[in-house]
């Protein structure tokens, strides 16, 4: 589920697979001498790993295939008649153009519901994280407890949280913001208490060391450290939560994905195809910027 | 002051999680002003001593003296006075990488300062100005608005020192200084420690991994192995047996032989 | 001199002394005026006011304040212009928190049998899974296409463009029109669910290649090496570890995607009883249920996933 670390920057992902690998080490450590003794038979035993890896790819292919009724030929085929299809129907017309301004309107609200979701999950993940880490001593108790908190908000996916605050929130835009936020919050609180455990540890000693309260550790120490990251978290949060909200808006009836539905189930593709242009302009300008930001500050 | 030892370990041992024994009954004394190196293999205790010293580690039995105050059982607050007046210096540097320079050395003064001025880095002239002069003895005023992850090791080191200079230590602690540096920026640490000690009259307590560097630089050599100690005198007296003794290896095992 | 260094510490008794090394430096002027020496005063920044500066230079940190700032704004924006339709907030969130006791805490089935649930959770396994299976496939041709180190540089960048653009569409568009396009069902759901996929795998690909040693393709090219000896002798090898790793990542993503658009898009699988429980039979103890299992396997298939990372590492 770390799947952000892949846009802020290589390191950071390295960063993520040491941390991954210290967990790991009970499993890793074991196997080096195992290798030096069998280095004769390296070639014989990648072979089999590659015969197995086939074996399991190919059963997994199958047995999928037959649950989602999904076939090779048919996939291929569908691309040739989509293409046409979508280069027939799915072009703006003049009369779409009538639409534009409530595109763009309910374009604009998913936009800002996805960056207020984010900033606000972000600024509460990372208050818990700080209470989730174990570099400040706080208490261990609190910690273990914070972790699991965050556990609970991660794997539970934000559709369900839609389909819970539908009953309660109605068709809402307040609905899809909290569906968001509690998925956003479970996420980001995780990898900010991995960030602050990697980024800020020693620091943070050398900070205890001179004496320094809690609370000034904090913020010359801890803040400054994973500032950068934690921007660059966001800004890819934004991103990925502009395609969640959609996703969410045709569930709760607001936004842009709602836009989209109604269009689409009215059969007026021109106006879909128009909504479908507007999202990726925006979401490709949005990624443009934040690229553009994470150079400057990582 | 003079007379009475800066430190005083009596009996200390420390058992990390009821187990592991890194430390058993440990008793030496400092004063002020010494300049003393702990050698020892990796794992034989060396860095659970400065730790117990300022208490980011907590001994399991005896008592650690530090100015006149049994420490080791020591409050918050008591905790954060012998902080204050310890300074300490790692292998790793544990600098605020994303800082400059100068912010890093100014947080020397965090223990001295109120939480709420240290929370926004409000610091005064004088004491930016005590930075700078800082910086300048250890040759960094170039440096003093780079940020950490621009300099190299030794600088980095560098700024260690001047970071715990600021708050103005009875003792400085010192883990592996050199441990990750070239030989040469090994040198000016060590130089730089040395004349901290004598011009300053800061006592400094030394982890060191190289034992050539031990008999060079300090007066006093405490050998340590499997958490106890086994030698504690001056260089002179530290013989290759004694050595021998202390890293547990037999005769011609060790790069540091020398005839 | 000892007055420059006695630093507004008066719990400090020590006083500091001063550094005399070897060579002495200019005499310290009077305190009260300035305590550094006129060689050092030059590297000194100061404000407008006279003040130290003590800040880094550069442009990193002004711009994560800029970005911060501006990204608070927005926020604030955002909640002052929503439409909350008069909705009584207090009384929503109270309604929550008593709907989400009944769904946790009683949680049953009603209207699905277990063995049902079970199916449909495989179907949303099996979407995720052909998904990540054709994504990988199209990802690493995407990857060759466009890694920096390896690929035409006009090629890669019309490739880029291209993954971009397929990247930014949501997933459930990508169904929604080709279940128009190529007919309701399975095949849709997988295309649907593999262009995201294939975009996401060809950026983190094209990262881990570029990630490689420029030494090693270099060396193999000058022994006279064909493209694909290069790319199964020394790109694949080096960078199996990382991609696998991103490969699991990404099945986790599909597999909590095909949940999703199962509900919004009716694509089928777990997501779509989901929908039904709560849109359709209104039964928070139903939704529930569904959600435990789902949860559950959420945990496994991470759990697994670690396992089979830690192995190829």
């Amino acid at each position: 589920m770390l799947d952000k670390l892949f846009k802020i920057s290589p390191r950071a992902w390295r960063a993520w697979l040491s941390i991954q690998s210290r967990l790991n080490k009970g499993n890793s450590q074991p196997e080096k001498p195992q290798q030096k003794e069998k280095q004769t038979s390296i070639f014989t035993k990648r072979k089999r790993v590659f015969t197995l890896v086939f074996i399991v790819v190919a059963t997994l292919y199958l047995v999928s295939s037959a649950a989602a009724e999904f076939n090779l030929i048919d996939g291929l085929e569908s691309f040739p008649k989509a293409f046409i299809w979508i280069t027939t129907y799915l072009v703006p017309d003049e009369k779409s153009l009538s639409n534009l301004p409530a595109i763009l309107a309910k374009l604009s609200e998913t936009v800002f519901v996805a960056i207020a979701v984010t900033v606000c999950a972000a600024l509460c993940a990372f208050f818990f994280s700080l209470l989730g880490t174990t570099t400040t001593k706080t208490n261990p108790w609190l910690a273990r407890m914070v972790r699991v908190v965050a556990a609970f908000f991660r794997n539970v996916p934000d559709v369900v949280w839609a389909m819970l605050l539908l009953f309660s929130f109605g068709q809402n835009v307040l609905t899809g913001f909290f569906a968001l936020f509690f998925a956003t919050f479970g996420l980001l609180t995780r990898t900010f208490i991995e960030t602050i455990d990697e980024v800020s540890a020693d620091c943070v000693e050398a900070l205890n060391a001179t004496g320094a309260t809690t609370l000034q550790i904090v913020f010359q120490g801890i803040i400054p450290s994973v500032l950068s990251v934690i921007i660059s978290w966001i800004l890819y949060m934004i991103e990925t939560n502009i395609r969640a909200s959609t996703l969410i808006g045709i569930l709760t009836a607001t936004g842009i994905g709602y836009q989209f539905d109604m269009y689409y189930k009215m059969m007026n593709y021109a106006s879909a195809s128009l909504v479908v242009i507007a999202i990726v302009v925006v979401v490709i300008a949005i990624e443009i910027t934040s690229t553009r930001i994470r150079k400057v500050i990582m | 002051m003079s007379d009475a030892p800066i430190l005083e370990f009596k009996n200390v041992s420390k058992t990390y999680n009821k187990i592991t024994k890194a430390l058993s009954d440990v008793s030496f004394s400092l004063e002020e002003g010494e300049f003393v190196s702990i050698i020892g293999p990796s794992g034989s205790g060396k860095s659970t001593i400065l730790r117990c010293i300022n208490r980011l580690v907590d001994a399991t039995e005896g008592s650690i003296i530090f100015d006149g105050h049994d420490i080791s059982r020591a409050d918050k607050r008591e905790i954060h006075q012998v902080r204050k007046k310890t300074g300490m210096i790692f292998q790793h540097y544990n600098l605020v990488n994303r800082l400059s320079v100068i912010e890093n050395v100014l947080h020397g003064r965090l223990g001295h300062k109120s939480t709420l001025s240290g929370v926004v880095g409000l610091y005064t002239e004088k004491e930016k100005e005590r930075a700078f002069e800082i910086l300048e003895k250890l040759g960094l005023t170039e440096q003093a608005y780079k940020r950490c992850d621009e300099l190299s090791g030794g600088q980095k080191q560098r700024v260690g020192i001047a970071r715990s200079i600021m708050q103005e230590p009875r003792l400085i602690l010192c883990d592996e200084p050199i441990a990750s540096l070239d030989p040469s920026s090994s040198k000016v640490i060590m130089d730089h420690l040395s004349n901290i000690n004598q011009t300053m009259n800061i006592t400094c307590l030394i982890n060191l991994h190289q034992v050539q560097v031990a008999l060079k630089y300090s007066r006093r050599i405490i050998g340590i192995t499997s958490g106890q100690i086994v030698y504690d005198g001056p260089p002179e007296t530290l013989t290759q047996d004694i050595i021998y003794e202390i890293y547990q290896s037999k005769e011609g095992e060790l790069i540091t032989d020398v005839g | 001199m000892s007055d420059s260094a006695t630093v507004a510490a008066p719990a400090s008794p020590a006083t500091l002394p001063a550094f005399p090394s070897a060579p002495p430096l200019t005499p310290q002027p009077d305190p009260e005026t300035s305590s550094s020496s006129p060689d050092l005063e030059k590297h000194i920044d100061r404000s407008l006011r006279g003040k130290i500066k003590i800040g880094a230079k550069g442009l990193s940190g002004p711009v994560i304040k800029i970005t911060a700032l501006v990204l608070i704004g927005l926020t604030v924006y955002g909640f002052l212009t929503f439409d909350y339709k008069n909705i009584d907030f207090a009384q929503a969130v109270a309604k929550t928190f008593h709907n989400a006791q009944v769904m946790f805490g009683q949680p049953k089935l009603t209207y699905n049998s277990f063995l049902g649930l079970m199916h449909a959770l495989f179907v949303s396994f099996a979407l995720g899974a052909l998904a990540t299976f054709f994504g990988a496939i199209a990802g690493f041709i995407g990857a060759l296409l466009c890694a920096r180190n390896i690929a035409n540089p006009l090629v890669g960048n019309v490739v880029r463009a291209f993954v971009a653009f397929i990247r930014a569409v949501p997933t459930v568009l990508w169904i929604l029109i080709f279940s128009v396009a190529a007919g309701l069902g399975g095949v849709a759901a997988v295309v649907g669910l593999t262009f995201h996929s294939a975009g996401y795998l060809a950026k983190a690909y094209s990262e881990s290649i570029e990630e490689m040693d420029s030494g090693v393709i270099e060396a193999l090219k000058a022994s006279g090496a064909s493209y694909w000896q290069i790319v199964f002798q020394a790109i694949l090898p080096a960078s199996i570890s990382y991609m696998t790793a991103w490969t699991f990542l990404r099945f986790e993503i599909n597999f909590a995607t095909a949940i999703a658009v199962g509900a919004a898009a009716g694509a089928g699988g777990i997501g779509f009883d989901l929908f039904m429980a709560s849109a359709f039979y209104f039964d928070l103890s139903e939704l529930g249920f569904i959600t435990y299992v789902i949860v559950i396997a959420v945990v496994l298939l991470e759990l697994a996933a670690t396992k089979v990372k830690a192995k190829v590492r």
